[in-house]
């Protein structure tokens, strides 16, 4: 009898669960995103639900690396598209963790810009399409310091009215980057001498910012709890746009440039959405909605006369005319590879 | 008792701590409830009272994906905490109606063992484990995870008011011929009741409060009401998100009161003494 | 028949032939679903990293290695000890220890009052700590987070009411994560302490007192010993999950300085993708934990012993 009543309790508990989280299971027409943060419109994910009645969910992460990261560590067959920057695109191609598709496969592969169809980083756009591109330098709250700004030393030998009230990106790519072009030394260098002088860069700077802090760069800015901070061209809009002072900066020592991808990943459970979700980007009007909204530069015909007038001319997406070309981040080898994580670490420790 | 001199008791600063202690605990949660009702986009400006935010919090943009994650919330905390109530009552019979036994006390502390292992090793181990078996994260790894660290919540209330039950009222039931399930179900469970809810109420809490644990086994697209507020506080703290936490700190306090009502309902030997 | 006369000799022990199969659910539940993880996570400690995230099958003490030495950058130099983990556990442990200490000084004096009040007012009293209790910990940092900040409510007023001319700079520092802390676990605090006052007897500080003890040496040679389990109680709940935490560290210390829980996570979730490595740490916080409390139940053991 007792036992009759303890199996009986512990199978209606286990039925109980199992119902219940069989409900919730994702049901046919799905399609899961895994996105940055703050970077599309909740209207443009409805309007993709609506058309082709597919229930769309989404996560985010902060940045390129903890993208590879969540994948790696068994998150590889969950999603079916993320939005990989440029360098990480190859890494991630090199990885095996994305797949590819035919030019066929999306009605609106012609909307590719020429000048972003046969990128270095994707030849022939196999794996990914253009979503957002722009730059990466940093950006200082002009009502609290009104020096020059167009220098590195801002971030990396800051003046005292900003030490200790600078944010930083948590992103390893983007500060690695900016600190090489701050001391001016290549990206994927090997050469013992560079590479000491680039950890003692960081050492002697990192005492002199107050956070990491990707997803919140714009409302230390807005909020005031920093004063300057690495940060993207259209999220300083964003930040300029609900009212503070903010000046976005193209240093004259050189900025990032960048451009994010949509791909295809690897084991993606719904395909075919994927495929719809991204030919529906390719769409002008779509794209011009996620690029009002995200402030940057998209990389489709067709979106420049949607844009509003205060985009075209935002000083964040209109570089001075004396500004230096921008770089894009390098994809090093990986004995190289080790010698940046082995910095970052030391950073972060 | 009260031939006990009060003064002697009596310690001068001692209410000016406990005010202050008090006034610590509840300023910064009484600020977020103001702040709540703020008409103003700025969440630093006081612009006059509104209720907008709640509003944004029912009808915004953002309606579906806070809806989505209370609904996950809430159904994770439910089964979560129906299972570890039934695990702990059982675990609560078997070591309170049991004489001495080898093992004992190494059961006691088995049980008690997610009390004691820190949350964020919790959270890494069952990560690990989920990856190295090969389970999917998701919406039931999620669950699973729950259960676990809501056994000792649910057990020791239930095993507190356990041990004030004597055991003359089953053998009594047993003595008319019943038999031992129904010596419980009849007798045991009816007189336990009020453990078994504060225990099951501080599971639920304690299910719906997790963050850390959640976190690192969720699965995609999957999120909880912590972890949804924690995305949207990292990217900086919105009115909407104060209009969240005033209303889940409003259920907090729901059941709180609800366990104290219950927990005043008096242990068995106090009834008879009333 | 046999039975029911067992049940009767045996006292309080109904249910003593079925505590195997009673407690069988919760056995299996927390060995499967926590002693094994813990054990697996023991086993990822000693796995290499892989290139970029995950894990390859071979043996590799690289995680320790990288915990307790330091190779240079190049991995070339001869390994000295490294400090700058051990450094980041030693500031996590001081600053849970800090937390304790403050949570006594306040928690002490609460709970004695509360204690000391009616039988009748005692449990609102109590009702009123346990609220905080209960309510989410990421709202109530989050809490904290907005109060403190450099525009926040606490600087606005002191700036109002003319006590300070300039903001308090508090966030992204320490010294918000310390406070962080305290308010978080403040409540683990008072009410284990509450518990032991509330047994105390009281004769004995009036037994005190008739010896012309003060009131202050009373309370330091008769109530502090008397209540002493209530508040090792109490500590260890507040200094245990300080030890491990998350939240306090990463959004109001701004996830630069980071304690020992920030420093798994990111091992995990951001950047660094080291399994192995967070593994590792993992399993050195649950050994000082472990080691804590193993102390705490010897000296629970041995006090019980002497009496």
């Amino acid at each position: 009898m007792k036992q009759r009543f303890t199996t009986k309790l512990i199978q209606s508990a286990v039925a109980a669960a199992f119902v219940l989280s069989a409900n919730t299971a994702s049901a046919e027409g799905s399609l899961s995103i895994y996105h940055w943060f703050e970077y599309i419109p909740q209207e443009v994910l409805d309007k993709f639900s609506k058309e082709y009645d597919v229930e769309v969910t989404m996560d985010t992460y902060d940045s390129n690396e903890s993208l590879l990261a969540t994948l790696k560590a068994g998150k590889l067959g969950s999603y079916d598209v993320a939005v990989p920057g440029d360098y990480m695109v190859e890494i991630m191609r090199n990885e095996g963790v994305l797949d590819s598709f035919e030019p066929s496969d999306l009605s609106n592969f012609g909307n590719i810009m020429d000048q972003w169809l046969d990128v270095s980083f994707d030849p022939g756009r196999k794996n990914s399409i253009p979503y957002q591109w722009g730059s990466t330098s940093f950006s200082v709250n002009r009502d609290m310091y009104d020096g020059d700004i167009r220098t590195t030393d801002i971030i990396f030998n800051p003046p005292e009215e900003l030490a200790g009230k600078i944010n930083m990106l948590d992103s390893q790519g983007e500060v690695l980057a900016l600190a090489s072009i701050h001391l001016g030394i290549p990206q994927c260098s090997s050469d013992r001498d560079q590479l000491k002088a680039l950890n003692a860069l960081l050492q002697e700077a990192k005492p002199k910012w107050a956070s990491f802090n990707s997803d919140g760069a714009k409302d230390v800015l807005v909020s005031g709890d920093a004063v300057a901070g690495m940060i993207y061209n259209g999220f300083s809009a964003k930040a300029r746009n609900e009212g503070v002072n903010i000046e976005y900066s193209y240093p004259k020592e050189g900025f990032i440039v960048w451009m994010d991808n949509v791909v295809l990943l690897k084991d993606a459970p719904n395909r075919d959405n994927a495929l719809k979700f991204m030919n529906f980007l390719l769409e002008p009007e779509n794209m011009a909605a996620i690029t009002n909204f995200a402030q940057y530069t998209a990389g489709v015909k067709g979106v420049n006369e949607l844009l509003t007038e205060a985009l075209k001319t935002s000083p964040e997406s209109n570089p001075p005319a004396d500004a230096p070309a921008g770089s894009f981040i390098a994809v090093c080898d990986e004995a190289t590879q080790k010698l940046y994580d082995q910095i970052w670490t030391n950073l972060k420790k | 008792m009260a031939s006990i001199n009060t003064n002697i008791k009596h310690y001068p600063g001692f209410l000016a701590v406990t005010v202050f202690c008090l006034f610590l605990l509840y300023a910064p949660l009484l600020v977020v409830m103001v702040y709540s009702f703020n008409d103003s986009l700025s969440i630093v400006k006081w612009e006059g009272f509104s209720l907008r935010w709640y509003h944004d919090v029912f009808n915004g943009k953002e309606t579906a994906k806070y809806k989505t994650a209370a609904w996950n919330s809430i159904s994770i905390a439910v089964m979560a905490a129906t299972a570890a109530t039934i695990i702990a009552t059982l675990a609560a019979l078997g070591m309170n109606r049991s004489a001495q036994w080898r093992g004992k006390s190494a059961s006691f502390a088995l049980i008690n063992l997610p009390l004691m292992v820190p949350e964020i090793v919790t959270a890494v181990a069952t990560l690990i484990f989920f990856s190295a078996i090969g389970f999917k994260t998701g919406y039931t790894s999620i669950l699973i995870a729950h259960i676990v660290f809501c056994i000792p919540f649910a057990y020791l209330p239930i095993s507190a008011r356990l041990q004030g039950i004597e055991s003359s009222y089953e053998q009594a039931a047993m003595d008319l011929y019943a038999t031992r399930t129904q010596a419980f179900t009849k007798v045991l469970m009816p007189l336990m009741m009020p453990g078994i809810i504060s225990g099951y109420l501080l599971a639920f809490i304690i299910s719906l409060d997790d963050f850390i644990i959640t976190n690192f086994v969720k699965g995609a697209g999957i999120e909880t009401l912590p972890t949804a507020i924690f995305g949207a506080v990292k990217q900086g703290i919105k009115p909407n998100i104060m209009a969240i936490s005033t209303l889940m700190l409003l259920v907090s306090v729901l059941f709180v009161c609800i366990s104290y009502m219950v927990g005043r309902s008096g242990s068995p030997t106090s009834q008879n003494s009333e | 028949m046999s039975t029911k006369l067992n049940n009767i000799v045996s006292g309080n022990a109904t249910f003593h032939h079925q505590r195997h199969k009673l407690l069988l659910p919760a056995w299996l539940v927390i060995c499967l679903l926590l002693v094994v993880p813990v054990l697996m996570m023991l086993v990822y400690s000693f796995l290499t990293k892989e290139f970029r995230g995950g894990v390859i099958w071979e043996f590799s003490l690289a995680a320790y290695d990288q915990f307790f030495f330091d190779r240079g950058l190049f991995g070339d130099e001869p390994a000295k000890i490294d400090w700058t983990y051990m450094r980041i556990y030693a500031r996590s442990a001081l600053q849970a220890f800090i937390a304790s200490v403050l949570c006594l000084v306040i928690g002490f004096p609460t709970a004695y009052f509360i204690a000391t009040r009616s039988v009748r007012s005692r449990p609102v009293w109590v009702f009123l700590i346990t609220i905080p209790y209960w309510v989410n910990l990421l709202i109530r940092t989050v809490s904290m987070k907005f109060m403190i900040r450099d525009s926040g409510p606490l600087n606005t007023w002191l700036l109002q009411a003319g006590i300070i001319d300039q903001p308090i700079h508090l966030i992204n520092t320490n010294i918000a994560v310390q406070l962080g802390l305290f308010y978080s676990y403040l409540p683990f605090m008072v009410l284990p302490i509450y518990a032991s006052i509330e047994r105390y007897d009281f004769s004995l500080s009036e037994a005190a007192s008739d010896l012309y003890a003060s009131k202050w040496t009373t309370l330091r040679r008769v109530i502090l010993p008397a209540v002493k389990p209530g508040i090792i109680a109490g500590c260890i709940l507040v200094f245990v999950p300080s030890l491990g935490a998350f939240l306090a560290p990463d959004l109001l210390g701004g996830a630069k300085n980071f304690m020992i829980g920030s420093l798994i996570e990111e091992q995990f979730k951001g950047n660094a993708g080291n399994w192995p490595f967070g593994a590792a740490s993992s399993m050195i916080l649950l050994a000082i934990v472990m080691g804590v409390l193993l102390l705490y139940a010897r000296n629970e053991t041995n006090a019980a012993g002497s009496r």
